[in-house]
This record gives C-alpha cells, sequence and structure tokens, in this order.
C-alpha cells in the first residue's frame, strides 16, 4: 500500500474549508471559519496569530482530537474525521508531538518517558530498547539526567525530553505547540538549533504553531498568520505587511511594528 | 420587533435554564457511561499493564488498611456498645454476636469500607487523572496512539475490584472482632454465646449479599472517581486548571459516596 504522507509532491496535510466553533449552542464561538491550506511534505510550517485565534486547534484537528464543524482535514488522502479507531491510531502513529508544556508523565522518569512509545507502540526488546533511547539521550545531550523525574527539570529541559519522545518512533510529521513559550532567549535559540539539526538529520515535516515573533520566521519554509478569523499563507515573512487581508495587516502593524503600505 | 423577542418572559427563562440543565446532565451521563464501557473494555486489552495493577493494588489495597482497621474496630465496637445497651434490655445479651456480625456483614463493611475508599484513594485517583487531563497527559497518550483507558483506567478499576471486596472482609473481621472486645471483654457477654449466635444468624446468602455489594460499591467509586478526572474539562461550573482539579475531586467523592448510599439501598431491597 502506498503511503500517502510520502506520496512524492503531495502535500503532507490540506485544511479545505474548515469550520471549527466552540461553546454552549447558544453562546458558539467561532474560532476557524472556512480555513484551506496545506502543509507541503519535508518542510517546515510556521503558524502564528495572537492569543486564542485557533493555531493549537489546527494542531488538534490534524490529531483528530477534534472534528471540524464543517470541512475536511486531509492527512495524505485520509479525511482524518472519518477515519475508524484503528486508522486513526496508525494516523498518529506517524505523528510526533512536542506539547506546549512538554506533557511529560510526572510519575516516570526521563528515561520512562523517551521509553513509552517504544514499550507501548513496537515490539523491541528492553536492550533494544535501552540502546535506542540511550542514543536519543546522547543526541539531545540529556546523558546523565535519565534517572531524574520531569518535576526535577528546567522548563527547556523538559522541552528537550518532550521532543526526544516524539522522536522516537521516527515520525512523518512533528507537531510543535508554543516549542519556546516559558523559555529564556539562550533556551529558545537551543530548541531552535535542536529542532533544525533533528529535522535535518530526520527529514520530517514540521508544523510550528507559535508566537515568538518575528524570530520563529527564520526558520519557515512557509507562514500561516491567523488573526480575527482571516487566514494568509506566505513563504516570505517579508510580504506579510503587503497581505490583501485587513486583519492580518493589523496583525503585523501590532506584533511586528512595521509600516504597512495600503 | 416586539417585547418578547427582546425580553423572554421569567417563565420562559425558567424553562429554558431546566432543559438546558437536562440536556446537560444527560450528556455527561452518556459521557459517563461510554467512559465506563471503554474502562472496562480496556481489561480485555493486549498488552495488559499488569505491573501497573500491582502498583494500584498496594495504594488502593495496601495503601488503605490503616484507615480501614481503624474504622472497623470502631465501629465494632460502637456496635458492641450499643448492642450490649439495647439487648441488655431484653435479656438478649446472647443474640450480640449475630447483631453485630450481620450488621457488619451485609451492611457496614461494605459500604464504610466504599465510603473510606473513595474518601482515600478514590479522591487520589481523581485528581491525579485530572491533573493529567489538564496538563496534557492523556492527549499525549492518544497522540502517542496509546489508549488512555487501557493504559491508565482500566488497571484501576481492576486494582479496586480486587481491593475493595478484600478490604471489606478485612473490615468485617476486625469489626467483628471490635464488637467481641466490646461486648464480651469490657461489658461481661459470654465468648461462646457471642460466636455462637453468629455462627448460627450468618448464612451463606448474607456473606453474598456482603461480597456482591462491595463488588459494586468498589466498582463505583473507582468509575466515578476516574471518570470525574478524566472529563475535568467539560463539567459545567468547575473553573479552570488546579481549581477545576479540586473542585470536581470534591465532586467526585461525594457523587461516589452517594452513589455507594443509594445503591446499598437497591441492592439490599433487591438481593435480601
Amino acid at each position: 500500500m502506498s503511503d500517502p504522507i510520502l506520496e512524492p509532491g503531495q502535500p503532507a496535510i490540506r485544511f479545505v474549508e474548515v469550520c471549527k466553533s466552540f461553546g454552549e449552542r447558544t453562546r458558539r464561538h467561532l474560532v476557524l471559519d472556512r480555513v484551506s491550506f496545506s502543509v507541503p511534505r519535508g518542510r517546515t510550517t510556521v503558524i502564528a496569530g495572537g492569543s486564542g485565534q485557533g493555531k493549537s486547534v489546527i494542531l488538534k484537528l490534524i490529531l483528530g482530537l477534534l472534528r471540524p464543524d464543517s470541512g475536511q482535514v486531509l492527512v495524505g488522502d485520509s479525511d482524518v474525521a472519518s477515519l475508524g479507531y484503528k486508522d486513526l491510531q496508525e494516523l498518529r502513529m506517524r505523528f510526533g508531538v512536542l506539547f506546549q508544556g512538554a506533557a511529560l508523565f510526572d510519575s516516570l522518569t526521563v528515561f520512562e518517558n523517551i521509553a513509552l512509545p517504544l514499550r507501548e507502540r513496537t515490539r523491541l526488546s528492553d536492550g533494544e530498547i535501552h540502546s535506542k533511547v540511550s542514543a536519543t539521550l546522547e543526541q539531545l545531550e540529556l546523558t546523565g539526567h535519565e534517572d531524574k523525574y520531569p518535576a526535577q527539570l528546567s522548563g527547556g529541559m523538559k522541552k528537550r525530553v518532550g521532543l526526544a519522545r516524539a522522536l522516537q518512533l521516527e515520525p512523518e510529521v512533528v507537531l510543535f505547540d508554543e516549542p519556546t513559550t516559558g523559555l529564556d532567549p539562550v533556551m529558545t535559540k537551543e530548541i531552535y538549533e535542536l529542532f533544525v539539526g533533528t529535522q535535518q538529520r530526520l527529514g520530517y515535516t514540521a508544523v510550528i504553531v507559535s508566537h515568538d515573533i518575528p524570530q520563529i520566521f527564520s526558520l519557515a519554509d512557509q507562514i500561516i498568520l491567523l488573526n480575527k478569523g482571516e487566514l494568509d499563507v506566505f513563504t516570505d515573512a517579508s510580504r506579510i505587511p503587503a497581505s490583501t487581508k485587513p486583519a492580518i495587516r493589523d496583525f503585523a502593524r501590532q506584533v511586528m511594528g512595521q509600516s504597512v503600505s495600503e | 420587533m416586539n417585547q418578547t423577542q427582546q425580553h423572554p418572559s421569567a417563565l420562559v427563562r425558567l424553562v429554558g435554564g431546566l432543559g438546558d440543565q437536562a440536556l446537560y446532565v444527560l450528556a455527561d451521563l452518556g459521557r459517563m457511561g461510554i467512559f465506563l464501557f471503554f474502562a472496562l473494555f480496556g481489561l480485555f486489552k493486549h498488552p495488559f499493564r499488569w505491573k501497573e495493577v500491582l502498583k494500584q493494588l498496594s495504594f488502593i489495597g495496601a495503601g488503605s488498611i490503616t484507615v480501614i482497621f481503624f474504622t472497623a474496630l470502631s465501629s465494632g465496637m460502637v456496635l458492641g456498645l450499643q448492642g450490649y445497651y439495647s439487648l441488655h434490655k431484653f435479656g438478649a445479651e446472647g443474640m450480640l454476636g449475630s447483631a453485630v456480625s450481620l450488621t457488619l456483614i451485609m451492611e457496614l463493611g461494605p459500604v464504610l469500607t466504599a465510603l473510606m475508599v473513595a474518601g482515600r484513594a478514590g479522591s487520589a485517583m481523581c485528581a491525579e487523572i485530572g491533573i493529567m487531563r489538564i496538563s496534557e497527559q492523556i492527549d499525549a497518550l492518544e497522540c502517542m496512539a496509546i489508549d488512555p483507558f487501557r493504559y491508565l483506567i482500566s488497571p484501576k478499576v481492576l486494582a479496586a475490584l480486587i481491593s475493595v471486596p478484600l478490604l471489606t472482609a478485612m473490615f468485617d473481621v476486625v469489626g467483628i472482632m471490635g464488637g467481641y472486645l466490646a461486648g464480651v471483654k469490657l461489658m461481661g457477654v459470654n465468648g461462646g454465646a457471642f460466636f455462637a449466635g453468629m455462627e448460627q444468624s450468618v448464612t451463606n446468602h448474607d456473606i453474598r449479599l456482603g461480597v456482591i455489594k462491595s463488588f459494586v460499591f468498589g466498582l463505583l467509586v473507582v468509575w466515578i472517581c476516574t471518570g470525574r478526572g478524566y472529563f475535568v474539562q467539560r463539567i459545567r461550573g468547575a473553573g479552570f486548571g488546579a481549581e477545576s482539579v479540586s473542585k470536581v475531586t470534591t465532586q467526585a467523592v461525594v457523587m461516589s459516596s452517594i452513589a455507594v448510599l443509594i445503591f446499598d439501598y437497591l441492592l439490599t431491597a433487591v438481593l435480601l
């Protein structure tokens, strides 16, 4: 069977006219309004925008943790919302996710956290798991910290462990939810270097949700900006102020501090 | 636009509010029902986490032994004293063993054990799952294609189903010994009469009723406590973050305690 995500020339992920709203029936809040875009395979797509504009919702829609009210979220050829339990599980195996707070398991050590997907989702022996995790620990400069618990780690170290765990099953797509939130500039730079290094080595498609503007744009092959229900796609950050969408120009003016030519 | 459309009457608002609440309760019951189904289904999924079951047995079962011991001893001794004073009026002190043992085996043992487990282990399970939910650890499991029911919930369910009946049995034994201490050693009831009365009156049916109750109560406690934690972000009025976990934990203990008391009556009415 051909692998839709690996199919050459095809986008890894496509959003087609996706709507998503939240809240009680009488007080629905529309977060995504007929949103369409593609994520190119093997590249880095950065999704940026103000708080509450639906950036993290996009990640949850890709993973099938949320269902769109209408429209389609396509991963390869598969419509995520129409997948059954087993197909969705198989699809998720192809993704790695680095959560905003790293989402490490408090009761497991660093080693156990990184080994978890291998223990639960593969048939590797304990020895194979040990050598694979040890290699990852070394690559991400975590050697010596394997017996620590998440509560004993700094913010940057937690993110590194989270990234190590996300990469264990050699995913085709890695989703980053605010990877540098709460980190100082030195740690932020370190995480970006780590990201570049691992992507060059493993060649995964990256989708990064971030508000670290404009620094995050230096990593992007494609930038998706969201503001007040409007969405625009750019391949070059310098073109953002010239967006045809007023809400995006407003956003650029507020966040990037650039004058916008009408 | 007329006045009615702009400002719905108090009656309309009241009926609307009641309907809205009814829909929420129905949705919540549905969620909890589906949760129970997946939690039980997870017991049969491979690979089962036996080490986690042992850990939970230690936490729910072994960890509750002290509180169960003292609750049982106290309840048994109070029953022994009060039973003695009541029976003494009719010259029927010999029935003390029967009264204490039947009350403990059929009623107090299962109910008080479940309430203690809800307060000690149920609250901790709810808070643990709730924190895992708000810190995205459960989302992380789903993203790694790991079934959170099999991984997190089912081992707790199995551990509760094993440990609550065992703790209930311990409660019954310690309670009866408490009744013996108070009735025989303190009040001077004949020891032989105490145990003879117990032997004559307690039947297999009574023990079976106690065992069934303890299984049902164990399931109720673990179901409600883990379920409330799992759905912490979907519970109306719970708030957000740490506040939501604390509120939902309190709610879980109250709900599971009330459920135990209601099912106690229902099971007694049906099975007695």
